[in-house]
């Protein structure tokens, strides 16, 4: 199974670690994996400002970068959202359109494709708090969200469970957004800023000793409000904690 | 809150009230009441107001939200009153095995109908005009005033009562109506209270609910005469309730919309929680019904599909506590259907957004709207705010409302809790690459996005934006994350 890694930009900039574990996590799993050096992005940015024309480019780099892997994985759900969901701006050939079918989120692949069973040795003795990127949820589904009348589920709940001395707790907003929305915490730092201070507060009254999530970008977010407002919470990357990362 | 020695201190002193979650017996309250407190902070918060209005210029609701939120007491008190309802709405919704099929077909009833839009507003009117009532058609907002005003010219009616309709708010009934002399007098207790002060509505269901109890004790206190000092929400309703009644009683006329208007039967009908449609409509001998054209279903057997969803959708409740049903008029009275496009059927021709005209305006996507709980309906400056605000107010003009399709975070709450299946979300993404390409989006927000696009599709210049020691390059990933508020 050839599988290309894609790393978010911001991801390769700020939370190379992250990129490191999700290789390392799937190389356990055999996967032959390949890191095609000339990836940048997936085009979000532009996208959700309604830049689609200046996102062009940048699309088909993404196709051209990974057309020739079985699958392409990355550990962000919100850039996989954009693959599979708004890499629209460039013509849908038929290899265009099999890039965003096969372009998968990471615990979704572990999850779903490969059906991981056990991660034997991941250890993570601490309480946590599980928070989805609003794209992962409702975009990609990832978990099921609140508002819907449908029994629950959780991928990144079902793989931690796996994970030896884990503990979940429960904020009360569980899947409220965080406030990042992408260019959103640009242009409207204002509220975005109270709706990060808001998230990591109710996690903090929930008793987590650290966040987790499949999305960086939310994380590095909520992680800038908690610091701002001193409340000693940490934030770490799904992909880590499953390869084995105890802290 | 910290710890503090409750025991040494009066409850009523406490610094950690709530406004919306219990009244003084403990137990919850519902939405249209509040806690009684009788005793106030020393020094009061004042009312947040909206967006600043400039004409055609650019609403700037991020400049309204940052004022919103840092009136603190009220961001809070709106955030959880807010939340409440949809956490309240998820309770009932959930209890009902259905709730997602019942979803689908009154999104299909809807669709259906739209489709087939001529037809049923035909069968309507014809339907309506063999009940005994005269029906007219407005293309616009100006054109229902001046219906509505030539028929209470004809009537020789100088009072008006109605009660909450989105649809007047839209055509600017009430300022128009107060040019040419007449008196009008809203009966929904908050959109009384929102007459009072002068202020837009902020939310389609509960008008007031950005205000808190004091605020409305000072609007009561100058414009009614009550107890300034006295916010007691009882005190408060039964002062409006006594001022209100008289002017009922005397009015010339009255005035309701509408939520749903049958096909088949010519009949409509108005969900209400405080009564205040059956007197606007059953007191005076004129009924004037303001109809958008979106309103129709085609028959009454449908009508269950829309009142399970209604309530339960906008306050969490199963029903309201009036569905008053208009046929004809009474006995020595008149009745008149106004039917209003006012940009309805141009927007029937969007193919990205004809569906916001299934819209049945219960206000759950505002409720469940981070952003919207956080700034307050009026920092949208605009007839409609929140989620479903966002993709409307662009049809009415799109320069003035460019910015609001990007106050959103574009999380899909929204879409999730329409009861007719709206794609809000995915319209508001639709409307800003509309808005980017007829440049009405910023020319700086343009530019940066230019150069992103420019970066991110070069691997050597993106390697050396990334790769370089300068944290200067570093600059483009972290622009796309950081702002100063979360660094």
């Amino acid at each position: 199974m050839r599988v290309g890694l894609f790393i978010p930009c911001y991801m390769d900039a700020f939370e190379p670690d992250v990129g490191v574990a999700t290789l390392e996590l799937l190389e356990r799993f055999g996967c032959d994996v390949d890191y095609p050096f000339d990836q940048t992005c997936c085009g979000q940015p532009m996208t959700n400002t309604g830049c689609h024309a200046e996102s062009a480019a940048t699309e088909a780099l993404f196709v051209k970068n990974f057309s020739k892997f079985d699958y392409i994985v990355g550990p962000s759900g919100s850039c996989v959202h954009q693959i599979r969901e708004h890499l629209t701006a460039i013509d849908q050939t038929d290899e265009v359109r099999a890039v965003r079918a096969r372009t998968y989120e990471l615990t979704e692949f572990l999850h779903d494709i490969l059906k991981v069973d056990a991660f034997p040795w991941a250890e993570f003795p601490h309480k946590v708090g599980v928070h989805y990127n609003c794209n992962s949820l409702r975009g990609i589904g990832l978990a099921s969200p609140s508002e819907l009348n449908k029994p629950f589920y959780s991928k990144p709940k079902d793989l931690l469970s796996k994970v030896k001395g884990i503990e979940f707790v429960e904020p009360a907003r569980w899947d409220e957004c965080c406030g990042f929305g992408g260019t959103f915490c640009v242009f409207e730092p204002g509220v975005s800023a109270k709706m990060g201070y808001d998230k990591v507060s109710d996690h903090s009254r929930a008793g987590a000793e650290y966040i987790v999530s499949a999305d960086s970008s939310c994380l590095m977010h909520q992680k800038g409000c908690a610091e701002r407002i001193g409340l000693p919470i940490r934030f770490i990357h799904i992909a880590r904690i499953l390869n084995g990362a105890t802290a | 809150m910290s710890e503090q020695p409750h025991g040494l201190i009066h409850p009523d002193l406490r610094s950690d009230r709530n406004e919306s979650a219990t009244g003084q017996d403990g137990k919850r309250l519902d939405h249209a009441e509040g806690a009684s407190q009788p005793l106030r902070s020393k020094s009061r918060e004042k009312q947040p107001r909206g967006a600043k209005i400039r004409g055609d210029a650019p609403i700037d609701q991020s400049e309204a939200a940052n004022r919103f939120i840092a009136a603190t007491e009220h961001e809070k008190m709106h955030d959880e009153r807010l939340w409440d309802l949809r956490k309240k709405r998820d309770h009932i919704a959930h209890g009902i095995d259905e709730w997602e099929e019942l979803r689908e077909l009154a999104s299909q009833i809807k669709q259906h109908t739209l489709a087939h839009l001529d037809q049923y507003l035909e069968q309507f009117e014809a339907a309506a005009i063999a009940n005994g009532v005269h029906v007219h058609w407005a293309a616009d907002g100006a054109e229902h005033n001046r219906i509505v005003h030539g028929i209470l010219a004809d009537h020789g009616a100088k009072s008006l009562i109605k009660s909450k309709s989105m649809l007047t708010e839209e055509c600017g009934l009430r300022p128009y109506l107060k040019g040419v002399g007449i008196d009008v007098i809203e009966t929904d207790l908050g959109e009384r209270i929102q007459q009072l002060d002068d202020e837009d509505p902020s939310h389609v269901v509960v008008p007031a609910v950005h205000k808190m109890r004091a605020d409305v004790a000072d609007i009561f206190a100058e414009k009614l005469g009550t107890d300034p000092n006295n916010d007691d929400p009882n005190y408060l309703a039964e002062q409006q309730r006594q001022a209100t009644r008289p002017l009922i009683l005397a009015a010339d006329a009255g005035m309701t919309g509408a939520n749903f208007a049958v096909a088949e039967t010519g009949s409509f009908v108005v969900c209400t929680n405080e009564g205040n449609a059956d007197l606007s409509s059953n007191v005076p001998p004129l009924h004037i019904a303001s109809i958008g054209i979106e309103k129709l279903i085609p028959r009454l057997e449908h009508l269950g599909v829309f009142v399970r969803l209604l309530a339960r959708s906008a306050l969490g409740t199963p029903m309201t506590q009036y569905t008053s049903h208009f046929r004809g008029p009474r006995k020595g009275g008149e009745m008149h259907i106004v039917l209003v496009d006012n940009g309805r059927t141009a927007r029937l021709g969007m193919p990205e957004f004809w569906s916001s005209l299934k819209c049945i305006r219960c206000g759950a996507c505002m409720n469940t709207c981070p952003v919207y709980r956080r700034s307050g309906g009026l920092s949208y400056g605009a007839t409609y705010s929140g989620p479903i605000g966002v993709i409307l107010d662009p049809t009415f003009n799109k320069r003035k409302y460019s910015a609001l399709p990007f106050s959103s975070t574009l999380n899909g709450s929204c879409t999730n809790v329409c009861p007719v299946k709206i794609n809000i979300h995915e319209q508001i993404f639709a409307w800003r690459k509309v808005l980017s390409e007829e440049h009405e989006i910023p020319l700086l927000k343009h530019a940066m996005m230019k150069a992103a696009g420019e970066v991110l599709s070069h691997p050597a210049l993106y390697r050396m934006a990334v790769g370089a020691a300068d944290s200067a390059l570093r600059h483009l990933p972290r622009f796309l994350i950081y702002n100063p508020l979360n660094t």
